[in-house]
């Protein structure tokens, strides 16, 4: 929920602002008006799209010196292999024609061809982009439900013990570096250390050579340090975002109603509180998920996972700029399209917003 | 037989505000008991310490007698077992009580699905009875919250707190947030109800006409004690306690020029719970307090028939700055 | 979460002016010194009651300390590769508490000569990234029509691009020098500041004397640095406090993935020298562990103060203490 916050002193002091909830995000109260809100957001992504594209495109024309060199990797080339290696990436051109061209092949799937692997970005980014979000899917599953069944207890018994521990642990991870966590994991679990023998791979995402259930059972294997690297370093904001939602509902007149009918504790908390203080933070939780992708660059560095993050890394050491630009482009699209689909998801779980 | 008994009930709060401080009411099955009194007097505390709703760290002591059962003797699963369906409470401000996420007919279900054991589809026709009996058609049960207006929302609170068919309803400021026709419409059904299932009512509000209008005892509250009770239209038309009689002047009355021009409302502000004054917590705000009110702590006293006030005066119908009281002290218990 | 932008009894700065008894003879100018005196015992008495944050302020002004005095301590020396006092990853020792890098350099010195570039960085990042949050927020809170109209575009913009791909795209095309990684993380950070600073602005001058001081003839500058400033300086402290945090992590992320200033010595420089020097394979976690656990104390630290601070300010918030 973007939503424009204006807080007005005049309006605050002015007592009981009979502002209900219903005030919350768009409101769009026929079915006309929710299909006119989702072309509003749909456009707005489409621009967002392009502006990407087009940054992607000058940022890394930024760089100084001539992008040739870095493909040649230092080797002597003659005059006329450096020429040939202009023509063939376009590179000779004039700056305004290879944006045109930039921009017209883009919008076809075009996204160049990679320095290093001589192979069409778009086939290496498809390529990578399954073992990315066979990453990122689980470990947003898990650092999500983590972060609010842990999140919603922290703020229900507010103040106390477990509360305490929970948010100093949640603050803790979240202020480690997610790279150093996924290093010091495979120190003790793979490399081994002292009683505790390598039961995890070092890396990568499979050892090869397995095919049908023991292959899956692999990539599982291979997959439980990652995992446990983002989970560690992402619930923590899942968790403080849920404890301080409930926090705000928990003086809640309604919750009292629920109390005062005779429902247990945990059903109160469960059927009542957590749907209510929940529901505005799915936005939140959405962007999230956009974030993870992006943020996994790190993790897949680390644990040699071969993902966008993984490539991107190999891309920028080169820097292998059409892959680079490419791989930009799709790290910002993933965040504005978990943006947009959390603007679009929203209206239909909160009945509050209206649809 | 008595309803509900509550017998010299406390209520100190964790920070140490003593909001309610020996409070006695009682009330048969049948009978309207209005509660009255400024913001912050206790009357909102009292409902809530009734089905012990209170926060955690409340200390409460005395005895609640619903039906002749302690509730705060019970334990927790009891506890909630007579929630709603012993008692059940109509909050005030509906948009705030009512779950703005779920649909009203489940909210009116829900208590009981929880407490009858009835089969969803016997909940659903329940409900629909429920909203027809106070005026909404029943399909507006798959509406949500937002989508009523204010007296609807306040109808679907009652039709909510009928679902178990409690013998006892509270209704805490049922009307406030709503404009004088609604309300008049909301006070009629919450009467006529009450007078059709033979149900114990305890209204709470700050508006003594409302009270005097609907109820037929009045208990007048301040700073977490009753400082007058009797029967409803005698303690609105006279009051014995300085306070009532303050109460009662605060609201104009149709058709009576005296009351346009007699002085209304009252200098000050109702006392801080955690710092109250000494003596009868009302003298510095009293226009006929004595000396001795500064020091001695003022009982109910007898003021007539079925009738108590907390103050020296008592008894005395028109009390007289300065008068000598003596009499009507040595008639405390 | 936006949070913060509600207003805190902090920015309310009418309020206590006419308190402090025999003041009516002096100068306006130190009624509002006293006035802010007052309110800065207020803020201090307040955020002393969150032991977090007393914890974490204790530990930056250690953590200060150590960086400050480290030419004396342990010296610029200790960078040097070439005169190494030992061998190369020697396990830790009497001589070597924490044991010794690749080059055979004293790990504990590199680790207290790191925090300087650490928190330099990290300091002047956030300031640079407040900084540019501050102005275009009192901006586009002020000014209205177009000009805020484009700003907050651009804002909006920023906020959604995935900032740490952001920041590692431009220290890519920049040259490798401490200057980029302090450009690329302010650059990319601001956002967030921007709008709550122009929530904050939007709320301030609503307010009767602001309609006043216009009224009298106060211009744009005067009422943006005179009477906004002031009172979204709480809100500015607590961002930056919050964002140094992050600042430092993103310093120590770019210094690991190759792209910091390969000249000075810093935490993520040292994890990335651990790496390429195949710390991991070999089990030598002594070398690891150093540097990452500086990393995580100060970004906790950081965290613990801000966060005590935006409870201080908005006590709603509900941070546990």
């Amino acid at each position: 929920m973007t939503a424009e916050a204006t807080p007005s002193l005049v309006e605050a002091t002015d007592g009981p602002a009979q502002a209900g909830p219903s005030v919350r995000g768009p409101r769009a109260r026929t079915r006309t008006a929710y299909l006119r809100y989702v072309a509003g957001k749909l456009g707005g992504a489409a621009v967002s799209l392009l502006a990407v594209l087009v940054t992607s495109f000058f940022l890394f024309r930024l760089i100084p010196g001539d992008p040739v060199k870095y493909m040649t990797g230092g080797r002597q080339v003659s005059a006329e292999q450096l020429a040939n290696y202009r023509k063939e990436f376009g590179l000779d051109l004039p700056m305004w024609e290879q944006f045109t061209d930039y921009c017209g092949k883009a919008l076809t799937g075009d996204l160049g061809t990679s320095y290093q692997f001589r192979a069409p970005v778009i086939d290496k980014i498809t390529e990578a982009l399954p073992n990315t979000l066979l990453l990122t899917g689980t470990a947003f599953v898990l650092y999500t439900a983590l972060g609010i069944f842990i999140g919603t207890r922290s703020a229900w018994r507010n103040g106390g013990l477990s509360d305490r521990v929970n948010t100093g642990l949640a603050l803790t991870l979240y202020s480690i570096p997610s790279f150093w966590l996924g290093l010091l994991l495979i120190i003790v679990f793979s490399v081994g250390m002292g009683p505790i023998p390598g039961l995890f791979p070092t890396g990568g995402m499979e050892s090869g050579g397995n095919e049908g259930f023991a292959y899956v059972m692999d990539v599982a294997h291979h997959l439980i340090l990652p995992v446990v690297t983002l989970v560690a370093v992402e619930y923590g904001q899942t968790l403080l975002v849920t404890r301080s939602a409930l926090l705000d509902e928990m003086g809640s007149d309604y919750l009292t109603t629920a109390r005062a009918k005779g429902l247990r504790d945990d059903l109160v908390r469960r059927r009542h509180a957590v749907p209510n203080a929940l529901l505005p933070t799915v936005t939140l939780i959405f962007i999230n998920l956009g974030r993870t992708v992006a943020g996994v660059i790190l993790v897949e560095t680390v644990f040699s996972w071969p993902g966008l993050g993984g490539l991107f890394y190999q891309a920028l050491s080169v820097p292998d700029l059409p892959l680079v630009q490419g791989l930009f482009f799709v790290f910002a699209a993933a965040v504005i399209v978990m943006n947009t689909l959390a603007d679009l998801i929203y209206p239909l779980l909160d009945p509050r917003v209206g649809r | 037989m008595t309803l509900l008994e509550v017998r010299n009930l406390e209520v100190t709060y964790a920070g140490g505000a003593a909001a309610v401080r020996g409070v006695d009411l009682s009330l048969d099955a049948g009978q309207k008991l209005g509660v009255a009194g400024e913001s912050g007097c206790g009357k909102s505390t009292l409902a809530l310490a009734l089905l012990r709703l209170l926060p955690a760290g409340t200390r409460t002591s005395g005895e609640i007698l619903l039906d002749g059962e302690d509730v705060l003797k019970m334990k927790w699963g009891q506890v909630r077992a007579v929630r709603w369906a012993g008692a059940s409470i109509v909050f005030q401000g509906a948009m705030h009580s009512l779950n703005a996420v779920h649909r009203i007919g489940d909210q009116i279900a829900e208590p009981i699905l929880l407490h009858k054991k009835a089969t969803p589809a016997g909940a659903r026709k329940k409900t629909g009875e429920l909203l027809e009996h106070v005026g909404l058609p029943a399909a507006r049960a798959s509406a949500y919250p937002h989508e009523l207006s204010g007296g609807q929302r306040q109808r679907v609170m009652i039709a909510m707190a009928l679902a178990c068919d409690p013998r006892l309803v509270i209704a805490d400021e049922p009307t406030t947030a709503l404009d004088v026709m609604i309300q008049a419409q909301i006070l009629r059904l919450i009467e006529q109800l009450v007078s059709e299932q033979d149900l114990g009512l305890v209204m709470i509000s700050h508006d003594l006409a409302v009270l005097a209008d609907t109820c037929d005892r009045l208990a007048v509250m301040y700073a977490g004690r009753v400082v007058e009770e009797g029967p409803a239209r005698q303690v609105y038309e006279d009051a014995r306690h300085p306070y009532g009689k303050a109460l009662s002047a605060a609201f104009p009355r149709i058709g009576d020029t005296a009351s346009r021009f007699a002085p209304r409302g009252l200098p000050g502000d109702p006392p801080d719970p955690s710092a109250l004054p000494s003596g009868c917590t009302f003298h510095p705000r009293c226009p006929v307090a004595l000396d001795s009110c500064i020091t001695e702590d003022q009982e109910l006293r007898d003021a007539g028939t079925a009738r108590w006030a907390a103050c020296v005066h008592a008894g005395a119908s028109v009390p007289q700055p300065g008068s000598p009281a003596e009499e009507a002290r040595s008639s405390t218990p | 979460m936006t949070t913060t932008e509600s207003d805190g009894p902090m920015t309310t700065e009418s309020t206590a002016a006419s308190k402090g008894g025999p003041a009516t003879a002096r100068s306006p100018r130190a009624l509002a010194w006293q006035r802010r005196r007052h309110s800065a015992a207020r803020f201090w008495k307040q955020y002393r009651t969150h032991h977090a944050g007393v914890f974490g302020l204790a530990a930056l002004g250690l953590c200060a300390l150590i960086a400050l005095t480290a030419p004396l301590t342990v010296g610029s020396d200790v960078q040097s590769v070439t005169d190494a006092p030992g061998d190369p990853m020697e396990s830790p020792s009497t001589e070597f508490p924490l044991g010794t890098d690749q080059f055979g350099r004293n790990l504990l010195g590199l680790v207290v000569w790191g925090a300087r570039v650490s928190l330099l960085v990290g300091l002047l990042a956030a300031v640079l990234s407040v900084a540019i949050g501050a102005l275009i927020g009192i901006t586009a809170g002020h000014f209205k029509g177009w000009y805020a109209t484009v700003m907050m575009r651009i804002t909006d913009w920023f906020l959604v691009m995935p900032t740490l791909v952001l920041a590692i795209a431009l220290a890519t095309v920049m040259s490798r020098s401490l200057g980029t990684i302090i450009l690329a993380i302010g650059v990319t950070t601001w956002p967030t500041t921007a709008r709550l600073v122009r929530a904050q602005t939007l709320a301030v001058e609503s307010r009767p004397y602001i309609e006043r001081a216009k009224a009298l003839g106060g211009g744009h500058w005067h009422i943006m640095t005179r009477h906004v400033l002031p009172n979204v300086m709480p809100l500015v402290l607590a961002q930056t406090t919050l964002i140094i945090s992050s600042a430092i992590l993103a310093e120590a992320t770019l210094a690991f993935l190759g792209l910091g200033d390969p000249t000075v010595v810093s935490w993520g420089g040292l994890l990335q020298d651990a790496r390429e020097a195949g710390a991991v394979s070999a089990g030598k976690w002594w070398y690891l562990v150093p540097p990452g656990v500086a990393i995580a104390v100060v970004a906790l630290a950081f965290t613990l103060c801000g966060r005590a601070v935006e409870s201080v300010l908005n006590p709603k918030l509900g941070v546990a203490r």
